[in-house]
């Protein structure tokens, strides 16, 4: 525990003269889970996508602490490394569910890809790690062979869910993942991913504009506007008594019903 | 390359001999400096086997769909010395077959046959003739979708980095549905295979029934796609194995009855329907195979 399982230092990312990521630095602790807020175009999904190796930062040091407790240098890493990591020790959850899962093969599929990309060649080993998985993210095994496109938003979701944890991931990105679900459903997605989490002892890194999952859901929290951290610390510090003029913006803005 | 098998009394009778070339063109149609690119990409081609390499197809006199990938092949390897076998799911007197033969007859001049061991060139659409091949001879295949993974991952930035990578989780994924929805591997063409323990490669749509002639086979194997402009290669005595599941091994097609014309069992088997009242039989697909046994036999 007295190394940190994720660390980035001076991450930035332009896109022509737009700054989406000035000046990054953070730590992500093992067990941890960052939430990472603010409005949109401020520069969280670029620095979600960046530190996940989906896109290349212009200037960055990103270091994983991985099984065996090896330090891996994520941002000089070979890109076939980079790919074996991110289909075994991390898991990427989209904001669309169209983005993660192949829509044209079927749930079960969806699930095994990651098995067999890892080389599980037995057919019913395979699916039953599938049917394992569709069950502890609530959708019914039955539904094993049928098309993500024929599932709701929320099922999508789910299996998108289950397909990036079949492999027992130690760290996760999330991107909104509850962007776009009505609220009933959006309620069961997080209890179902607080459950998951604590459970598998998971660390992760959700991006929402959501303060409520925010608050369910992350231990820490960092405040982002215009590519920069405007405000970095616990959770309920940072909603309770939050010391930025943008961060007292963002929590006196949240509904109350 | 192109080394001649001992010509025995037998073959020299079904060796039609070099006709008249047409002066208008150049040997074998294609220019020379055509060739001399499309050999590069061959060489390249057969010093990594099963990768696909870009080459720059050139329109041929036919359609794409016709075999214009492995048309250019031939004609790049073809030497006046050579005897050309061309087949079209394993007939040599079908549209396709015929047509390629006279097209190589009229712009090469050179010898063609019927008959397998007698061919130092067999250029095919879809089949690998039932005689065993021998070394020093050239299979030349017709490929329609060179890339395995196309309907899987359609973006070919990405399909090529898995290659590099062997990546290949997706490859399964295919077989994982068709058992998942037919109760076994249902595809039975174009099925996928590993060369040499490394890249995934497109069989061009031959039933997988040929698959296992594929591996450790003693003649060259060329694959052109002429309309996607890849050729790639499994040199002779290579390693290729068919993908499968450990529960779920690679499998042959079987027939419950022989040939009914020469009697194989060990043959690939068209189904020919004979009337409107569905009357069927079942022949071999390899029209040289079946005519030499039934020669033996009368």
């Amino acid at each position: 525990m007295n190394q940190p399982l994720f660390s980035v230092t001076n991450l930035s990312k332009k896109f022509g003269k737009t700054i989406a990521c000035d000046d990054i630095s953070f730590d992500l602790w093992p067990g941890e889970i960052l939430g990472i807020v603010g409005e949109s175009g401020s520069g969280k999904t670029t620095l979600l996508r960046s530190i996940a190796g989906l896109i290349k930062p212009d200037q960055a040091t990103i270091s994983y602490q991985g099984k065996n407790n090896k330090l891996l240098n994520i941002d000089q890493m070979d890109e076939p490394k980079l790919r074996h990591l991110q289909r075994t020790e991390w898991a990427f959850v989209h904001q669309h569910p169209r983005d993660g899962l192949r829509m044209n093969v079927s749930a079960g599929a969806n699930i095994g890809e990651r098995l067999m990309a890892n080389g599980w060649r037995h057919y019913d080993d395979i699916r039953k790690e599938a049917i394992k998985w569709l069950e502890a993210v609530e959708i019914d095994a039955k539904r094993i062979d049928d098309l993500p496109r024929t599932f709701s938003g929320g099922m999508q979701q789910r299996l998108q869910i289950a397909r990036n944890l079949v492999t027992n991931p130690r760290l996760i990105f999330m991107d909104e993942p509850t962007g776009g679900l009505d609220v009933s459903v959006q309620a069961r997605l997080l209890d179902l991913l607080r459950g998951l989490v604590r459970d598998l002892g998971l660390s992760a890194i959700i991006v929402t504009h959501d303060l409520a999952v925010a608050r369910l859901l992350s231990n820490r929290l960092m405040v982002m506007k215009d590519g920069q951290v405007i405000e970095h610390g616990l959770t309920d510090q940072v909603l309770e008594d939050p010391q930025a003029a943008y961060s007292q913006l963002l929590v006196s803005s949240i509904l109350q019903v | 390359m192109n080394e001649i098998p001992p010509k025995e009394p037998l073959i020299e009778t079904i060796i039609e001999p070099a006709t008249q070339i047409d002066p208008n063109y150049n040997f074998a149609y294609l220019n020379e400096q055509t060739k001399k690119m499309i050999r590069r990409a061959l060489l390249k081609a057969v010093a990594i086997p099963g990768y696909q390499v870009p080459f720059a197809g050139r329109e041929m006199p036919m359609p794409y769909g016709w075999g214009t990938g492995g048309v250019q092949i031939t004609a790049s390897i073809l030497t006046p010395d050579d005897v050309l076998k061309v087949i079209d799911q394993g007939a040599d007197d079908t549209t396709n077959a015929v047509s390629i033969r006279k097209f190589f007859q009229r712009t090469a001049g050179i010898a063609t046959t019927l008959n397998t061991a007698a061919a130092t060139v067999i250029q095919t659409r879809h089949r690998i003739p039932e005689q065993k091949l021998q070394e020093g001879q050239i299979l030349v295949y017709q490929v329609p979708i060179p890339e395995p993974l196309r309907f899987l991952e359609p973006r070919e930035t990405e399909t090529r980095k898995m290659h590099a990578f062997e990546d290949y989780g997706l490859m399964h994924v295919k077989l994982y549905e068709d058992i998942s929805q037919h109760g076994h591997i249902a595809t039975t063409y174009a099925y996928p295979v590993m060369v040499e323990n490394h890249y995934v490669m497109d069989p061009s749509p031959i039933p997988k029934f040929d698959n296992p002639k594929m591996n450790n086979n003693p003649a060259l194997q060329l694959f052109g796609a002429g309309r996607e402009k890849r050729i790639y290669a499994i040199p002779p005595y290579t390693k290729v194995v068919s993908l499968d599941f450990e529960d779920h091994p690679f499998e042959i097609q079987a027939w419950d009855q022989p040939c009914e014309i020469c009697g194989a069992e060990d043959s690939f088997l068209d189904e020919v329907i004979m009337d409107d009242q569905g009357t069927r039989m079942f022949v071999c697909s390899d029209s040289d195979y079946c005519q030499s046994r039934s020669e033996v036999q009368s």
